[in-house]
């Protein structure tokens, strides 16, 4: 029962961190119509920064609860600094291309992700960075005769904290309904006087803000290697697929889905766990094109 | 002139321009060192992985995101029937390595062809990452991250009239291979040349450009799609087959996406609204990355940076830039 527990929060955790990076994919394409590959390398950027932040502020010794608070403080700054950088990209090396057949997008976005996992291994080097003085100094909590790491809930809080926020975001403000407009009809939206170049890099800042803070919130449990974002990716891209393209909702429930469909099978079919979960994916794309949420 | 007449000139002048090449590139061998046939070896076989992929996308207007799968699988296929039925016969393992990817293709195509657009993308996506992960998990079967070896100097050509023993059998290996492979690349890229300018190619072209018309006019549009897309498997299974024994080495990296997004890399350096496009593409791309991974430790960033600025600047690459350049010129 203990372990049926944990396999259920490690489900949890891995969930949190599959809808942040997937709900930043899932916003892009929806609104811009942009399948980015270079999501998961955003993932990854916004891990690296945040532990060389976290490791450069405040050593690796272990501190006290101000300490502690610092760090959790400072853990953000990932998402930002992608942010940011998604707010450079789009305006110079995707807004020349929209004028073009969708192909030269993914092509670009793809170009990017060399780009990127390069620079990462230029500043960051080879080894890997860990912000674990953060795990370690929360402690963990007893679950039956087992321990599980605190920090763990704290991501899943941060998971559910986001969805909800995400939420209430798109459907609840008044950039929210600009935003939803902009995704049905962009050329209408214009019409009406919406300023659509602005809503673009909005969108697109806050879907690499998302996969800057999946990665920001990871980084303390697992460190930041290189690779990780092109492994990323591919789940990212199963959870958006099974929950619907461009939907919010479906990338919440697609990545419960994943999640415990990929810890169910590491622990009874470790084999085919990977091939299992891309043939879902094939097998929702084929049955329902516009996945579990998606509208057509 | 009428474009029938058009057409014969331009067939003549195109046949005489690859003969041509062809003889040039039998001779170089003579010119320049082993490394070099080597790599030059690479470049061919590339081209014909991107010749095939251009059916699909050039020609059929479809953006294939898997084809690391048949690449794979055709390399693969050569490598279990070397380790484990003992084949020495580099024709047999040709033939194996085309029929197991046009079973794949056959399999993957019939259930891709039916979208287009950004979904056939991600669905080929998905469809050769299970066959990734297959590999990569199945290390009893293949070996795992550590592949399956397969000496090139361990086959025979030309059903074991040539075979490689003795001392300097890595360099004999890599010559002969190089005209091996230069007839077969030959061979493939006159077919190539014939399906897509066959009533079946421009069948294609009619799909690819208008669908609905097509439709109209009598085409089973997922027929031919289903068709163009197991033609553009088996070529570059084909490659991948040829490709083994001369990297003497296969691993799961050639299945993993990255690499059908290199073969798309190559195919859009060259230009994919023009024929040959893909082939120099190939070429020009092996050579980028060679020199890239040992000139720097950063030659990913390298060739992001030249797949950014083709994007940008040149989106007809290669040859459709050359092409442009030319009319113009002879415009003034």
């Amino acid at each position: 029962m203990t372990i049926f527990i944990i396999q259920v929060l490690n489900s949890l955790f891995y969930a949190a961190s599959l809808f942040l990076i997937a709900a930043g994919l899932s916003l892009i394409y929806g609104v811009m119509r942009i399948v980015n590959l270079a999501h998961g390398t955003f993932y990854a950027l916004g891990a690296y920064v945040s532990a060389w932040a976290v490791g450069t502020a405040f050593g690796h010794a272990g501190g006290g609860g101000w300490h502690l608070m610092g760090q959790l403080l400072l853990l953000p700054i990932g998402a930002i600094a992608i942010a940011a950088v998604g707010a450079v990209i789009e305006p110079t090396l995707l807004r020349p291309l929209y004028r073009r057949p969708e192909e030269y997008l993914l092509l670009i976005t793809f170009g990017l992700l060399m780009v990127l996992e390069d620079s990462m291994k230029l500043i960051f080097g080879g080894t890997p960075l860990s912000a674990g003085t953060i795990m370690d100094a929360m402690g963990s909590i007893p679950i039956g005769r087992l321990l599980y790491p605190t920090y763990n809930l704290v991501v899943m809080a941060v998971g559910l904290g986001a969805a909800i926020g995400l939420w209430w975001f798109i459907y609840r403000t008044r950039f929210g309904v600009i935003l939803r407009a902009t995704s049905q009809d962009r050329r209408m939206a214009a019409a009406l006087g919406l300023n659509v170049s602005r809503v673009y890099i909005q969108a697109f800042a806050i879907g690499c803000f998302m996969a800057g803070l999946g990665g920001a919130v990871v980084v303390p449990a697992q460190a930041a290697v290189l690779g990780m974002g092109v492994d990323a990716l591919i789940l990212a891209f199963v959870v958006v697929v099974v929950g619907g393209l461009g939907s919010l909702e479906g990338a919440f429930i697609g990545a419960l889905i994943v999640s415990f469909v990929r810890t169910a099978g590491i622990q009874f079919f470790p084999e085919i766990e990977l091939a299992v979960l891309y043939l879902i994916a094939a097998a929702v794309l084929l049955v329902r094109p516009t996945g579990l949420f998606g509208r057509a | 002139m009428n474009p029938a007449a058009h057409t014969e000139v331009s067939v003549t002048r195109t046949s005489i321009a690859a003969v041509a090449i062809l003889i040039g590139l039998a001779v170089l061998p003579y010119v320049i060192d082993i490394y070099q046939v080597q790599l030059l070896t690479y470049g061919l076989i590339f081209a014909i992985a991107a010749l095939g992929f251009n059916l699909l996308l050039g020609s059929t207007g479809l953006l294939s995101f898997g084809h690391s799968a048949y690449f794979g699988v055709g390399a693969y296929t050569v490598a279990f029937m070397v380790r484990d039925l003992g084949t020495v016969s580099m024709e047999l393992c040709i033939i194996g390595g085309v029929i197991g990817t046009t079973i794949i293709a056959a399999l993957f195509g019939y259930v891709c062809v039916r979208y287009t657009r950004i979904f056939f993308g991600i669905l080929t996506l998905a469809l050769s990452q299970v066959i990734w992960s297959l590999a990569f998990k199945f290390f009893w079967v293949t070996g795992g991250t550590d592949g399956i070896r397969v000496p090139g100097r361990g086959m025979t050509l030309l059903a074991g009239l040539i075979d490689f023993k003795g001392s300097g059998a890595f360099q004999k290996f890599v010559f002969s291979y190089y005209y091996y492979v230069l007839v077969i690349f030959a061979v493939v890229a006159a077919l190539m040349w014939v399906i897509v300018h066959s009533p079946f190619g421009m069948a294609l072209k009619a799909i690819r450009d208008n669908e609905v018309r097509a439709r109209f006019v009598g085409l089973s549009v997922r027929r031919y799609r289903w068709f163009a897309f197991i033609i553009s498997g088996a070529f570059t299974g084909l490659a991948g087959a040829l490709w083994v024994p001369l990297n003497g080495l296969t691993t799961p990296d050639i299945l993993y996406w990255p690499f059908s997004g290199e073969i798309v890399f190559m195919t859009v350096l060259g230009g994919f609204r023009t024929f040959t496009g893909p082939i120099v593409g190939a070429i020009a791309f092996n050579y980028l990355k060679t020199y890239a991974v040992a000139s720097s430790a950063y030659w990913q960033l390298v060739l992001g940076v030249v797949l950014v600025v083709l994007v940008l600047v040149l989106p007809n690459g290669i040859i459709g830039t050359a092409q442009q350049l030319f009319r113009k010129l002879r415009r003034h």
